[in-house]
């Protein structure tokens, strides 16, 4: 599935985590952010109703803001990406 | 015999690690703090992965952390400081835990951000902060084929699409918005520090066949659910440059929410700190970006110095200070250099959206006579990120400044603030222990 990742990362074990109920590439290599970002999925949706992904990807700004195996407010971007992980958007 | 001093580091960074490295050897009990995953805080970020092999300063990276481990020195990652409930004492949040961390001395190694400024279309998917686009391929983006333009301002720029081209990326420009006589200024006084004169002319040579255009920036982003294309400019020409990703970031502004909530005094924007780096707190020193913008040699050196300090070696420290000062006038040459143009405070319109997080527009913070007005009317600034992005841009725009740091610095659960229910954290070998 991720074979065009392999070059970037020799040594990951790739495994799908479930967004919003679907199950999405990713490896141990990932960040939650990253895996979002690569799949198209926005992280949240603002005040006004804008999609919103990753902007500073240090753990700063919480626009990659979701929920991560039922804790709210997560900042995605610091979070490496487990096998079976849920993450909800919102 | 006394226990040893207990010396806490916040901040993993090239000046944490060399902080709590030199405290840890000097004999002291360290614990080094971060909230990210791993050691080696933005410019090393996953520096102990295999893909990192062929990074610059790598070999750098490897004999610090080599060291660290050697030390004794306990570094803890993934752990956030939320607040300073009494004195001396740090709250740290972990995994969705808390516990509290008691200091003898307290060395604030918190580094930089990026600076953002608004401009139409910024808040759209795909658009980045620059050493963002780096941070997020380095934690597992694919970006080999994307077509990338890279933009903004500041020495980052050149490396972050050096990185980006090594690792596949087609860099469609890299646009920076000092004008070209502030860069050959800048240049000329790199004499004193050849090395960053070689690396910056390794760089172009990495991306000689992308463009590299100084006095242009970008003016709009365009896209409809995410960014397809990025207008720039150099005031007088426009070009629009189809793209899958703009990293733009406007050089770096030093993380002081902690230095400001511990009540260090803070002078032009950077935290003050004495020729040994202890700041106006007694027993609390700052090393790094927080004290001026100035990249890995000066917070490697001013981390060596909060170490020795800490650890009450003050004629050690003391030697180290020529290095030091050189090294601050290259953070200052740097300043001078990538200062920000005027035009920029034009970007962004009435509907520009400037505060992200409670989505407020240029607009409605115009009709604001103040910052604190803005954040009473508006809620600029009161989201999760407690104005840590549209802070250093609404300074930027009306010269609004953020005086002071309230707890916690980070969004934290309920039971973290009230101090309820302790996690008592065993400080396991593992987290000492990132690296294969």
């Amino acid at each position: 599935v991720l074979h065009s990742d392999r070059h970037s990362q020799p040594n990951s074990r790739a495994f799908a985590i479930i967004v919003n109920g679907r199950a999405v590439d990713a490896t141990d290599a990932m960040s939650v952010a990253a895996a979002l970002m690569r799949a198209g999925i926005p992280c949240r949706t603002s005040v006004r109703g804008e999609p919103r992904a990753a902007l500073c990807a240090m753990g700063i700004c919480f626009e990659c803001a979701a929920t991560v195996d039922g804790v709210p407010l997560c900042r995605t971007c610091q979070v490496p990406c487990r096998e079976g992980m849920e993450i909800v958007t919102a | 015999m006394s226990a040893a001093l207990r010396v806490v580091v916040v901040g993993a960074g090239p000046a944490g690690m060399a902080a709590a490295t030199i405290a840890a050897e000097c004999g002291c009990q360290v614990r080094l703090l971060d909230e990210n995953p791993a050691p080696g805080g933005q410019i090393w970020r996953n520096y102990d992965a295999e893909a990192a092999r062929q990074s610059p300063h790598r070999r750098e990276f490897t004999a610090w952390m080599t060291r660290l481990q050697a030390s004794g020195g306990v570094c803890e990652a993934g752990s956030s400081v939320v607040d300073c409930p009494s004195a001396n004492v740090l709250r740290v949040e972990r995994d969705g835990h808390w516990f509290d961390v008691a200091w003898d001395r307290l060395i604030v190694a918190t580094g930089a951000r990026e600076r953002f400024l608004p401009f139409p279309g910024w808040t759209l998917p795909g658009v980045m902060g620059a050493g963002a686009v780096q941070a997020l391929a380095k934690s597992g983006l694919p970006v080999a084929g994307k077509t990338i333009v890279v933009a903004g301002s500041g020495p980052l720029l050149l490396a972050v699409a050096a990185f980006l081209n090594r690792a596949g990326a087609g860099i469609a420009g890299v646009f920076e918005q000092a004008a070209p006589l502030r860069l050959a200024r800048l240049a000329a006084t790199l004499a004193a520090h050849p090395h960053k004169l070689l690396e910056g002319a390794h760089f172009r040579w990495q991306l000689r066949a992308a463009q590299y255009k100084s006095g242009w920036w970008v003016k709009r982003a365009e896209g409809r659910e995410r960014l397809e294309s990025v207008v720039v400019t150099n005031g007088r020409a426009e070009r629009e440059i189809a793209c899958d990703l703009l990293a733009c970031g406007f050089h770096l502004v030093p993380n002081l929410e902690l230095a400001q909530l511990l009540g260090c005094r803070i002078e032009s924007g950077l935290v003050a700190v004495n020729a040994v780096q202890e700041t106006s707190i007694r027993g609390v020193y700052c090393a790094g970006e927080p004290t001026g913008i100035g990249g890995l040699d000066k917070a490697l050196v001013e981390g060596e110095i909060a170490g020795l300090a800490a650890a009450g070696r003050l004629s050690e420290a003391a030697r180290k200070l020529p290095r030091r000062q050189s090294l601050r006038r290259f953070a200052q040459n740097l300043d001078r250099a990538f200062a920000l143009r005027a035009e920029l405070r034009a970007l962004s319109t009435a509907e520009t959206i400037v505060c992200r997080c409670e989505d407020v527009t240029r607009g409605e913070l115009e009709a604001c006579a103040t910052g604190r007005a803005a954040r009473l009317h508006t809620r600029c600034g009161m989201g999760p990120c407690q104005a840590r992005i549209c802070g250093p841009a609404t300074e930027f725009l009306f010269g609004w400044t953020v005086a002071s740091a309230r707890p916690p610095l980070y969004p934290a659960r309920i039971r973290t603030l009230a101090g309820d229910d302790p996690h008592s954290a065993p400080v396991a070998a593992s987290d000492t222990q990132p690296m294969p």
